[in-house]
């Protein structure tokens, strides 16, 4: 089984080692992993921000390398709901590219999304020592019905405790270029958000998407929590934890 | 209503600065309507909910793909049940049609139930310029009218303010001694109420829905002073939109179990009024001369265009409700009558693009609101192409659409990508110090006041690391390796 890793710029630039975390749960579970060389950003912050033009490009050359795979697996929800709801729509009215961008939407996946579903073996041999709360991302859950995904294969995870949070299901502020617009009402969710963990009691924060991690990561630290760890479900599911 | 919606980001500082409008707003967020409406759903069952908001916005559909033959039904199976039907293409023109009616009638003092369309045509400054003296009824509508300010809410107006608010209001207006004890307080304002129920000479409702097959006005109300402001008086005037109009009163049963529920998570709401024609010869009560202002005001510049799925709303409040940056600035900060995503949406299509430049920015399109809307409105998809619209009409700052371009850009050539990723990794890494916080970012000050920037956690991108690999792992055809080694 081909299966194409889209790492996201975010893990390229911000934290390779997801990427890395999330190579090893697609050849351990037996996948055949193309990592293009070439690949770099899905083009959702124009998209998102209206810019039709600046997606498409990126949207073409994205659909271009990885057309050849059988799957393509994101370590991201907000990225793979991009290729797989919002392509299409990028490509509304050229019915060459929106059959192209159909197609390759059918086949792309969250991580845990493509682990739990369709992965023929996922295996989880990782251990993580202590009680974790989860965020549940937006684009991931209601996009793409990442929910009880990620919570299955973290289940699998030695000596791991999930303790739900309060509103795990509410956007945590990050929102994109909405967090550098709109600075104070997004540290304001980020701020409700770290207060639901702190109140959770979990040692960690465990996610699927970069963008909430760094806000969330980031308010966490600002209110003074230094503790409490911020981890993607990939690192932890790889026990990189 | 003025529209203030271009000061979004100042008035949202104020909100989120105000302490009281804070608290406030936590005890809705926490008591509030979402938790009430998750409830209705699970009671109702969660699957048969979903397949009763399908067939939600398929009425809704079918209304608005014929909204101009509907409106003839309507009108027609009104007229003939003794009703009078007017049409009013702006806020200017409903404001005039009233204040005809007003003049017609002789009318002095006009009582009202809640209308949120009374709100865009500034209804009650019209009224108060004409001689004629309008009283909200609508308990939140009343503590506003003696408060002096505009709703935060769709159906819960005064949500913004706590009961200590209201009681220092209830003192200083009613003249009475301070209670804070709310059935007291309640009923002090049915006391003041009383008088002008009985002694009004027009009552002004909204109207929820609009029966096509029987000519029929609606009002979902949980106050009774709906049922007055519609019965009592010599004139009942129902104010409402033209995208009101449903098709047959089986419609009109399915949109109401969505929309209680949505609303408030009741089943059913205290009050559901359904007014057919005034006074009949037979009947006891009820109004003598019954007139519909059905308004247009920007709602046929949507149909056929790509903001119609707007039209569908109910005005359930739904959207709002769940929107985490509703729940953080409050109703006010929006700037106009329709706060939320809705208004998000609303706003800018009947008030222009360009006198509403944030509204459709100020949301991470985390689609709460598209869940939990009754009538499966894609208010993200919406709010992104109205950015796309600004973005096409240049409303957007040159600096933004030249990052978008430049990002763009660098990102389809590969190897410039690299070389610039590979900087601002080294960048971003140095400015993170030894705790691999970011402090203070260029460019990105509206991020770092409020939050540190987590820098990077490695010198190299995941792309020159994983090409940094012997090729034999590279090419790696079902092996497993372990990768913890490349952490650093």
């Amino acid at each position: 089984m081909r299966v194409g890793l889209f790492v996201t710029c975010l893990v390229d630039l911000m934290r390779p080692s997801i990427g890395f975390a999330a190579l090893k749960l697609l050849e351990d579970a037996g996948c055949d992993v193309v990592v293009p060389a070439t690949q770099t950003c899905c083009g959702q912050p124009g998209w998102n921000s209206g810019d039709r033009e600046s997606a498409r490009g990126l949207a073409r050359k994205l659909i271009a390398e990885f057309e050849d795979c059988a799957y393509v697996v994101v370590p991201s929800g907000s990225c793979a709901g991009m290729i797989r709801v919002h392509f299409p729509e990028v490509f509304e009215g050229d019915a060459g590219m929106l059959a192209r961008a159909e197609r390759l939407g059918a086949r792309t996946y969250e991580l845990t999304d493509f682990l739990a579903k369709v992965a023929h073996r996922p295996k989880v041999s990782a251990a993580f020592e202590g009680a974790v709360t989860y965020h549940d991302s937006c684009s991931g859950l209601r996009e793409l019905g990442v929910k009880a995904q990620p919570r299955q294969l973290l289940a699998k995870v030695e000596g791991l405790g999930l303790v739900e949070m309060e509103e795990c299901e509410t956007c945590c502020g990050f929102g994109g270029t909405f967090s550098i617009k709109y600075g104070d009402i997004s540290a304001e969710m980020a701020e409700r958000k770290c207060a639901h963990i702190a109140a959770s009691g979990a040692k960690a924060v465990v996610l699927g998407d970069l963008g909430c991690m760094l806000n969330i990561e980031g308010r966490l630290r600002k209110r003074g929590d230094a503790k409490t760890r911020v981890l993607h479900v990939a690192e932890v599911l790889a026990g990189e934890g | 209503m003025h529209v203030q919606s271009m000061h979004f980001k100042p008035r949202a500082a104020e909100a989120l600065g105000n302490g009281t409008l804070q608290s406030n707003l936590q005890k809705f967020n926490s008591t509030g309507f979402t938790a009430l409406r998750a409830k209705a759903v699970t009671e109702f069952g969660s699957d048969l909910f979903e397949k009763l908001r399908g067939e939600g916005a398929a009425i809704r559909d079918r209304g608005l793909a014929n909204l101009d033959a509907w409106l003839e039904r309507f009108e027609s199976e009104a007229t003939r049940r003794g009703a009078t039907v007017l049409f009013a293409e702006t806020r200017e023109e409903a404001c005039e049609l009233l204040l005809d009616i007003c003049r017609r009638h002789g009318v002095k003092k006009a009582i009202k139930s809640k209308s949120m369309l009374s709100e865009e045509a500034g209804i009650n400054e019209a009224l108060e310029a004409a001689g004629v003296m309008p009283v909200e009824t609508d308990l939140g509508e009343y503590i506003l009218q003696l408060a002096g300010e505009p709703p935060s809410h769709i159906i819960a107006p005064a949500l913004h303010k706590n009961k200590d608010e209201v009681a220092d209001l209830f003192e200083a207006r009613h003249r009475a001694p301070r209670k804070t004890d709310i059935p007291l307080m309640t009923r002090e304002a049915r006391d003041v109420l009383r008088g002008h129920f009985l002694s009004a000479d027009l009552g002004l409702s909204g109207g929820n829905f609009l029966v096509a097959e029987s000519g029929s006005g609606v009002i979902v109300t949980n106050e009774g002073n709906g049922r007055m402001v519609t019965t009592l008086p010599r004139v009942h005037v129902c104010l409402t939109g033209i995208e009101k109009v449903i098709p047959t009163l089986e419609d009109f049963a399915t949109l109401l179990r969505l929309l209680t529920r949505s609303a408030t998570g009741q089943p059913i709401s205290n009050y559901v009024s359904l007014f057919t024609g005034p006074r009949g010869a037979l009947d006891r009560d009820g109004p003598e001369h019954m007139v519909f202002i059905l308004v247009d005001a920007g709602r046929t510049s949507l149909v056929g265009g790509d903001m119609q799925e707007m039209l569908r709303c109910i005005r359930c409040g739904a959207c709002m409700n769940h929107c985490p940056v509703y729940r953080a600035v409050g109703g006010h900060s929006y700037g106009w009558v329709y706060p939320g995503p809705m208004g998000s949406v609303l706003t800018p299509s009947y008030v222009g693009l360009e006198n509403a430049l944030d509204l459709p920015q100020a949301a991470t399109l985390c689609g709460a609101c598209s869940v939990a809307c009754p009538v499966k409105i894609p208010l993200p998809e919406l709010l992104r192409s109205l950015r796309e619209k600004q973005v096409d009409r240049g409303l957007r700052p040159a600096r933004e659409r030249l990052a978008f371009r430049v990002w763009s850009w660098v990102a389809q050539h590969p190897r410039l990508y690299a070389l610039a990723t590979a900087a601002a990794v080294r960048l971003l890494r140095l400015l993170g110090g030894t705790n691999g916080l970011i402090g203070r970012l260029p460019f990105g000050s509206e991020w770092t006041r409020g939050r540190f920037f987590p820098a990077p956690r490695s010198w190299r991108t995941f792309r020159a690391l994983y090409a940094a690999r012997p090729r034999r792992l590279r090419k790696n055809r079902g092996q497993t390796t372990v990768f913890s080694s490349n952490r650093e």
